[in-house]
């Protein structure tokens, strides 16, 4: 389809009748082509989407049976306002801030450390981008077990708290960050490195040659010069981290999410609607989760465009 | 200010030599140009006086000191580097003040040499913009202005001019060879480009495979080639290089024969027979050559090229050997396929004479 400017203007009147045709043609294929990936999207993405709107507006009865009846905007408030709610999205803000800036500091760290040309560098590399491929689940049964109070590999170290950090009050929290962070490991380093390898070799030998030490090349050429993939890293993290939930539903579980204060945001959605069986405040609780992360995406996108001229 | 040298210098990249047992004297405030094409190890000579290859071998040294252990921060040299290498997120200011903060300099005498250096390359007025909203000329200045500000022992150079078109790599080029002279900082420049290297250079140094071919003036580089690479390499054409062998005429006279002809060898150059048997490799620079119909050569013409001011004649003799004539396009043109004669300049320096073994120059006495 693109070469048909150069077509036209060099075609005629029969011409460009054939040329609309085959247009006509070439869209109908393309509509077709997408028609599979529509059906998907529209199916699990779109229409839950839209559906999530309509939902917010009614509320179940907490008696079982009864059928919902529309509220309007009315249970809005309410929700916002209510413990459960407040209290999830502190634990999120919570986990979020445990888990991205650690993660974000060690993947440079490690980014960093693999960036040097030493030899079997890249067995490293393939070590440290490896939890990219651990799945939530798996991680969490292994961190579960070296945590166990009686077979894992805390109490073997002497570090034996009662009670077992998975069941603590104050550490079931960072001891599901910790797992988390080790997930986010991978990625951050992958991010991490990419954005190493743009940072020109000549740059740094310039400000070597101009006096900087190991340091201050870091901090006045690396850093700077890594600052979008830094922004992006830390805008993807936090997205990734208000949406994970995996390893609070495996370790946790919900009769001691909220009490242990690991209830994030996701996690309470799904209990809201399965558990209490209560659509509409999941709803609206979702509602609040995909503005938190529309809000992200925008910043970054806007921040990011700032940034181009850095590549020229 | 100091002289920089390299004492049996070698640099191994695994099994690659780069750079092979270089010993070379840049003298204090000499400008010195690293000549060859690519790969020949001139840049990483360039980055051993940097600091940022290890010599495998020999002694580097700055002044009186030698260098090899010594950290790129505190060699006390500057560089210029191809793509300048500007800090992108740091004002043209902040650019050429970086080395100065490095230093520890206060800040009223860092922003009077950042001034000074700026007015001296044409930048003041430049200074708060950022290096992507210059062009390609003034990002160049910056650099340099970077390399001057701090007023090192030496400049290294590796190939700053590449990066600008052509009118304004002329002007660069003087600018350059005018700062360095006002400045008299010893200066190693690295090119590939033999018209940088013949209008900048007090001295050049021709690299090839990263063994050095000869060190001289332009003028003697280009007038008494020490090997057949040299001899090739620089002009453009080349010099054409025909081997052939001497013969003993009547008396003293010696000439030398070529596939093209017999060329009576100049007076100055006879003792070199008595020293030589066998095969030479005899040397003539296009210019010095002229379709003749007197002349004692004859070649088959293949391509004429007409380049405006002047005509390349690319001329094949019997035993293939390529044979470049260069004349003025005033000049007779003759058509590809006609058989011509060439004369030689009478003028002794027109004939080279090198050894076909060695490849070497050879000299008479």
């Amino acid at each position: 389809m693109t070469v048909a400017p150069a077509v036209t203007a060099g075609g005629g009147g029969p011409k460009e009748t054939g040329l609309r045709t085959r247009r006509r043609r070439e869209a109908g294929l393309a509509y077709l082509l997408l028609l599979p990936a529509l059906a998907v999207f529209g199916a699990f993405t779109f229409y839950p989407f839209l559906r999530n709107f309509k939902l917010m507006l009614y509320e179940t009865p907490p008696v079982p049976g009864l059928p919902a009846h529309y509220v309007g905007l009315h249970q809005i408030g309410p929700v916002l306002t209510s413990t459960q709610f407040t209290q999830s999205l502190v634990t999120t803000l919570l986990f979020v801030v445990l888990v991205v800036p650690t993660s974000l500091i060690l993947g440079l760290a490690l980014a960093v450390a693999a960036h040097r040309k030493l030899r079997g560098m890249a067995i490293y590399r393939m070590i440290f981008s490896s939890t990219v491929v651990s799945s939530v689940a798996v991680a969490s049964v292994v961190f579960g077990t070296l945590m166990n109070p009686v077979v894992g590999l805390l109490p073997w170290l002497g570090i034996n708290p009662t009670p077992p950090a998975l069941e603590s009050t104050t550490w079931a929290l960072p001891a599901v960050a910790l797992i988390t962070i080790w997930q986010f490991l991978g990625l951050s380093f992958i991010i991490m490195s990419a954005g190493l390898q743009s940072v020109p070799d000549e740059l740094l030998e310039a400000a070597r040659i101009d006096g900087a030490g190991a340091w201050t090349r870091f901090w006045r050429m690396t850093v700077p010069l890594l600052s979008p993939t830094i922004f992006f890293a830390v805008i993807v993290s936090t997205i990734y981290a208000f949406q994970s939930f995996g390893a609070v539903d495996i370790l946790i579980g919900y009769q001691n999410a909220a009490q242990l204060h690991t209830n994030v945001l996701i996690y309470e959605i799904v209990n809201t609607l399965q558990v209490q069986n209560n659509p509409g405040a999941a709803a609206i609780m979702a509602t609040v989760l995909f503005l938190i992360t529309l809000g992200l995406t925008v910043l970054q996108m806007r921040f990011l465009e700032r940034r181009v001229h850095y590549a020229g | 200010m100091a002289q920089v040298s390299f004492e049996g210098v070698t640099k191994r990249f695994g099994d690659t030599v780069a750079v092979d047992a270089l010993t070379l004297v840049i003298s204090d405030g000499e400008l010195l140009v690293l000549l060859g094409s690519s790969g020949c190890g001139k840049t990483t000579a360039l980055r051993l006086v940097a600091g940022f290859e290890e010599a495998s071998e020999g002694r580097i040294s700055i002044g009186d000191r030698l260098v090899n252990d010594v950290d790129p921060k505190d060699r006390d040299v500057a560089m210029v580097f191809q793509s300048y290498a500007l800090y992108p997120h740091l004002s043209v200011a902040r650019n050429i003040e970086f080395p100065l903060r490095q230093r520890g300099l206060a800040k009223d005498a860092r922003a009077v040499k950042v001034k000074e250096a700026a007015v001296t390359l044409g930048l003041d007025t430049l200074l708060d913009r950022k290096p992507s909203q210059l062009s390609g000329g003034q990002r160049q200045r910056v650099a340099l202005a970077r390399a001057i500000v701090r007023e090192p022992k030496v400049f290294l150079m590796d190939e700053p001019l590449s990066n600008l078109d052509a009118a304004l790599r002329v002007q660069t080029r003087a600018d350059i060879v005018a700062l360095q002279d006002r400045l008299g900082t010893t200066t190693l420049y690295v090119t590939h480009d033999q018209v940088e290297a013949m209008t900048m250079g007090h001295r050049i140094a021709v690299m090839s495979h990263g063994m050095l071919q000869q060190v001289a003036a332009p003028e003697d580089l280009y007038g008494r080639p020490a090997n057949t690479f040299v001899a090739g390499f620089l002009g453009s054409p080349g010099m054409n290089l025909l081997p052939g062998h001497l013969v003993h005429g009547e008396g003293d006279a010696v000439s030398v024969d070529v596939s093209a002809g017999s060329l009576p060898l100049p007076r100055v150059l006879r003792p070199v027979a008595g020293a030589v048997a066998g095969p030479v490799i005899l040397g003539l620079r296009p210019e010095s050559l002229r379709i003749d119909p007197a002349g004692p050569l004859r070649a088959d013409v293949t391509i004429v090229e007409l380049l405006g001011a002047e005509t390349h004649v690319i001329c094949k003799a019997p035993d293939g050997s390529q044979v470049i004539v260069r004349q003025s396009a005033q000049a007779a043109r003759p058509a590809p396929h006609d058989q011509v004669r060439i004369s030689v300049d009478p003028d002794p320096a027109s004939t080279h004479l090198f050894d076909s073994t060695t490849t070497e120059r050879l000299v008479a006495g």
